[in-house]
């Protein structure tokens, strides 16, 4: 299992990360190793089993619907790079 | 190939009302002041855990349930991966391969009165998102967290609906349904409960559907319908002149009428779905279920079944009156005042009072007059106190806040006039009065009775009872 260059750019773009030309190939090779690893697994007869959502073998608690968290707003945007009227803002987003 | 056909599956999101977030102890409640209810877990900070609602998966339950749908003994949560400034994880805990509700089905009563069978093909739980603001915060976006981390029930339909009016028919009721089961205020301005339409066509004469597209923006039933039928006529004209329907995500614009392309950009979304590894799976027990089960409420065709055969009344009217549970309580209440007389009932909730009510834009729940209040002046109408005519005045009245009916009564002198003798007496003086119509009368002209009955009801303002009028009338007109 190989990724192109164009895979490789394709992921980088999904997950936000800018990658320079020269570092898609060492990219394209560490992920495609990956890959390699998954396919091997994937090679494994698993015929009946039912898949597992996670590591551990138990169930979700369950928390009660009561509302307890305090407003710490100030606190949280104290590292904020820029609010205003209580907003977060960001870059103009707009469809 | 044959006549066009259009296919339309829905997409609702249904804001679930908990008090707190599905996976955060912050509070939901609506209207607060920016950010004052995102906590850390909302903000995606980093070392937060989530840690799962009861009440959402219990609410879930409950919709799974009154679908007639499986509710999944284990399901898993799952990131949807994308970047948006108001989904600041960078991924929305939501439900994929294992939701916790199955197959279901619901039924809609078409125009023609017929009933039609729509599937859902799932509801699964998610976190909804934070807003985003565009006004001008010099060139910037304000982002508000305070919805982030919302409980939704995302519920999806079987592209099972032929027409805009069968797609509303379907919503209405779901949106019935989650009020009815109290998971769910179902207020769409507030976008608690908002839709999406996946619309696709097959032109006249051709094999195949073409490519679907989705809808978003959907915040009324007007604007579904309107939305949709734009949709159908855009794609048809695009595929009957030879092009092709692309998949996207399209934006209703209620100004213009139309729907545009949401995204610019022609990539398709790529969400890499993966099991999130904070959460574990979610286990429904059988004893959790039959607790949920025992709770229930009396849904909307049970009880509108119910309302045919306790009240006799008929299929528009008891659809009308359990559209939604709040009136249907309302109009069990006024029941209560005038057992022997539930189509009286039913005329006045559905007449007078919805018509005061849709004047000002008020809720049932909002309503100045109250059932029991209603319930009163109807009495006075079955005990012959006041005829129908006149407890109109009487409501007028008691939506103003005058009081309530006996005191309104008492108060303008409404009171019906029954005593033979005064009514006989009035009508003596009328006829003395008009002596040519009473010729005309005799002479063969029947009409005439109305004429003598209005001179009479105006003599009395309107007091006298109009059935004995009417008898005593006709004796002495002889």
């Amino acid at each position: 299992m190989s990724l192109t260059d164009e895979e490789v750019n394709k992921i980088a773009n999904l997950a936000r990360l800018k990658i320079n030309p020269e570092q898609v190939p060492e990219y394209a090779s560490n992920l495609s190793s990956i890959l390699d690893l998954v396919e091997q697994m994937n090679a494994v007869d698993t015929t009946g089993i039912e898949p597992m959502a996670h590591p551990q073998d138990v169930a979700q608690r369950l928390r009660a619907d009561v509302a307890t968290e305090p407003d710490q707003r100030e606190l949280f945007q104290a590292i904020a790079p820029a609010t205003e009227a209580g907003l977060y803002l960001v870059p103009k987003v707009i469809e | 190939m044959g006549e066009e056909v259009q296919k339309i599956a829905d997409g609702l999101h249904a804001q679930l009302a908990t008090k707190s977030k599905i996976f955060s102890a912050a509070s939901t409640a609506y209207g607060a002041a920016p950010n004052t209810q995102a906590c850390a877990i909302d903000l995606g900070m980093p070392g937060v855990l989530p840690v799962l609602n009861e009440k959402a998966v219990e609410m879930a339950a409950r919709f799974g349930l009154a679908i007639e749908a499986p509710v999944a003994k284990r399901s898993v949560f799952a990131r949807k991966n994308y970047f948006y400034p108001d989904l600041p994880k960078g991924y929305q805990i939501s439900q994929f391969e294992l939701p916790v509700v199955g197959v279901g089905h619901l039924d809609i009563t078409l125009e023609d009165g017929s009933i039609k069978r729509v599937g859902v093909t799932r509801a699964h739980l998610e976190e909804d998102a934070g807003k985003s603001l565009h006004e001008d915060f010099d060139g910037m976006s304000g982002i508000d967290l305070n919805r982030a981390g919302t409980p939704l029930l995302e519920i999806v339909s079987e592209p099972d609906m032929r027409s805009a009016a069968e797609a509303v028919a379907y919503m209405k009721k779901i949106h019935a349904l989650v009020r009815y089961l109290e998971i769910c205020d179902g207020n769409m301005q507030e976008g608690s409960f908002r839709c999406d339409a996946n619309v696709s066509v097959r032109p006249k004469g051709q094999d195949e559907f073409g490519t679907r597209a989705e809808i978003k923006n959907l915040n009324s039933f007007r604007f579904v319908e309107k939305a949709i039928n734009f949709e159908v006529e855009r794609q048809i004209d695009l595929l009957e002149s030879g092009g092709k329907v692309v998949q996207e995500t399209r934006l209703y614009d209620p100004d213009k009428g139309e729907t545009r392309p949401m995204r610019s950009k022609e990539e398709a979304n790529d969400y890499r779905y993966f099991p999130d590894p904070d959460l574990l799976p979610l286990e429904i027990t059988e004893a959790f279920l039959k607790k949920v089960k025992a709770g229930l409420p009396e849904l909307p065709d049970e009880k509108k079944q119910r309302f045919m055969d306790d009240y006799a009344l008929n299929d528009y009217d008891a659809a009308v009156l359990t559209a939604s549970r709040d009136l249907a309580d309302y109009y069990e209440d006024v029941v209560k005042n005038i057992a022997d007389d539930p189509k009286l009932a039913a005329n006045w909730v559905m007449g007078e009072l919805s018509a005061a009510l849709n004047k000002e834009n008020l809720d049932i729940s909002e309503s100045p007059v109250k059932a029991d209040a209603l319930g009163g002046l109807l009495s006075r109408i079955k005990d012959d106190t006041i005829s129908g005519k006149i407890a109109k005045e009487v409501f007028e009245a008691m939506w103003q806040g005058e009081g309530d009916a006996d005191a309104i009564i008492e108060k303008k002198g409404l009171k019906q006039i029954t005593d033979t003798g005064a009514i006989e007496k009035i009508i003596d003086e009328i006829i003395e009065k008009n002596p040519q119509q009473l010729e005309q009368y005799r002479s063969g002209k029947d009409k005439l009775l109305g004429f003598f009955v209005g001179q009479v009801m105006k003599a009395t303002q309107g007091k006298a009872n109009p059935g004995q009028v009417n008898q005593l009338l006709k004796t002495k007109l002889k």
